[in-house]
């Protein structure tokens, strides 16, 4: 119940690989679904939503379990969303620094990172518990993970709503662009389809290891 | 949860207080220190973006003055004078090519804000450039970059009243394939909405600048008109 009960995990692999497939906040969790739909209109804007929320995921984690033992039960909320509203803000002045053209197809959505689940979510249920180590390896996972998962999104919007791929033309100029992909709607189609694929690889999967290990060995 | 909540000695006010201050003074010392490093880096791309787009407004223009014009004078930019900034463009030999302007208007979803090239030669609307909007994907977006709309920008009748205290013909959208006249727009056919509001800006912002452009027409020639005659390199002292 308290945090002093908590294991501490060591840090294997596992650790890293569980936000990539086992626990993605996308396609598993489906956690910060408004930055998914919202700016996976083109490959661009996924990866750098992605690498934007990775480098706040990265950052509060570490922040967080490195204070986790002095933040009070009563305003850890409080406390966490000042510190991810920090590193947020800072992406913010970056990304204007590196790119105005990207800061204003990303629109709202770099501040709204704040808000975003898998971070707050990743704070309290993580980092407040575990050591800096663990807390950073998970949230590089969960990044990588989210960041994959908006690629996923990102590159066939743009393919099938604008023909290209980081704005080079992939089919023949007699390509007629599915515009309603890179429209809201495009957003929920092809995640479903994403979802649809990635359930299926996985009852496939069960599948197969339930016969590999033959009937009886189920249920364990 | 709960349990655990009943069982917890209660938190000193002290320490919730050391704790959320102790985390807000590390927030505020990191987001200024980012604020600091990124200012001039933001300020000059914002200046080469402004730049960028006078230039694809106002064709050969090669340098820029910025002023500010209101009706009661145009004054530079950086003396405390209200008004509205406008980017004065010049070609190679330092002579004026044209004016460029900021307007806006509410487009289909939210504002479009736009820059304009104004020639005060040919009184004429000379090129346009998308500067920020939220228009449908496919349909309105394309007055950012659709060949045939933005032809309706090169040599947009804009010649002013008989009293100069406006416009002789209001610019406006006309639907597509209707345009018969120099001061009308031939809107996207599927785009009426997006069309229409390039067109009530660009007349908003016409009519209240167009006059007062060429009545202060003479402070827009560059020092440099001079200087230049004087056997220095047109364009040096221009920014």
């Amino acid at each position: 119940m308290t945090t002093v009960l908590h294991k501490q995990e060591q840090v294997t692999l596992d650790t890293f690989l569980r936000g990539i497939w086992e626990e993605n906040p996308v396609f598993v969790m489906l956690l910060g679904m408004c930055p998914v739909l919202a700016v996976t209109n083109s490959t661009l804007n996924a990866i750098a939503m992605g690498l934007a929320t990775l480098f706040v995921l990265v950052a509060s984690g570490t922040l967080v379990s490195l204070l986790r033992k002095m933040i009070p039960r009563e305003v850890r909320i409080a406390t966490y969303i000042i510190i991810i509203a920090t590193f947020v803000t800072m992406v913010d002045y970056t990304i204007q620094a590196i790119s105005l053209d990207l800061y204003n197809s990303l629109g709202a959505f770099i501040q709204l990172i704040v808000v975003n689940c898998v971070i707050l979510g990743r704070a309290e249920a993580y980092a407040s518990r575990q050591r800096v180590g663990a807390a950073v390896v998970n949230a590089l996972g969960m990044g990588v993970g989210f960041t994959l998962a908006l690629l996923c999104l990102g590159t066939v919007r743009e393919l099938l709503g604008a023909g290209t791929i980081l704005g080079y033309p992939i089919f023949s100029p007699n390509f007629e662009p599915w515009v309603v992909m890179i429209l809201p709607p495009g957003g929920f189609f092809v995640l479903g389809g994403w979802l649809l694929l990635f359930e299926w690889i996985k009852q496939r999967r069960e599948r197969r290891t339930l016969q590999a290990q033959g009937a009886t060995a189920h249920g364990s | 949860m709960s349990e655990g909540v009943q069982a917890r000695p209660q938190t000193s006010s002290l320490a919730m207080l050391r704790t959320l201050g102790g985390i807000a003074m590390i927030s505020g010392f990191l987001v200024v220190l980012v604020f600091q490093w990124t200012k001039p880096i933001i300020a000059e791309n914002k200046r080469i973006a402004i730049e960028k787009a006078v230039f694809r407004v106002v064709p050969n223009a090669v340098s820029r003055r910025d002023f500010i014009l209101a009706p009661e004078g145009l004054s530079p930019v950086g003396k405390k004078a209200k008004g509205e900034t406008v980017y004065a463009a010049y070609n190679a030999k330092g002579e004026l090519q044209g004016v460029a302007l900021e307007t806006v208007a509410t487009g289909y979803q939210d504002v479009i804000r736009i820059l304009y090239g104004y020639d005060p030669q040919c009184e004429c609307v000379t090129g346009i450039k998308v500067l920020k909007m939220t228009e449908t994907p496919g349909l309105g977006d394309k007055i950012a970059y659709d060949p045939d709309f933005l032809k309706n920008f090169h040599g947009l009748d804009g010649k002013l009243s008989a009293d100069k205290s406006g416009l002789a013909h209001p610019i406006a959208a006309v639907k597509h394939g209707s345009k018969s006249e120099p001061w009308q727009i031939d809107s996207i056919s599927g785009a009426t909405i997006s069309s229409k509001a390039i067109g009530r800006m660009i007349n908003a912002s016409g009519q209240r600048m167009f006059p007062l452009i060429q009545r202060y027409l003479s402070g827009f020639r560059p020092p440099v008109t001079v200087a230049a005659q004087g056997g220095e390199p047109p364009g040096s002292d221009l920014q």
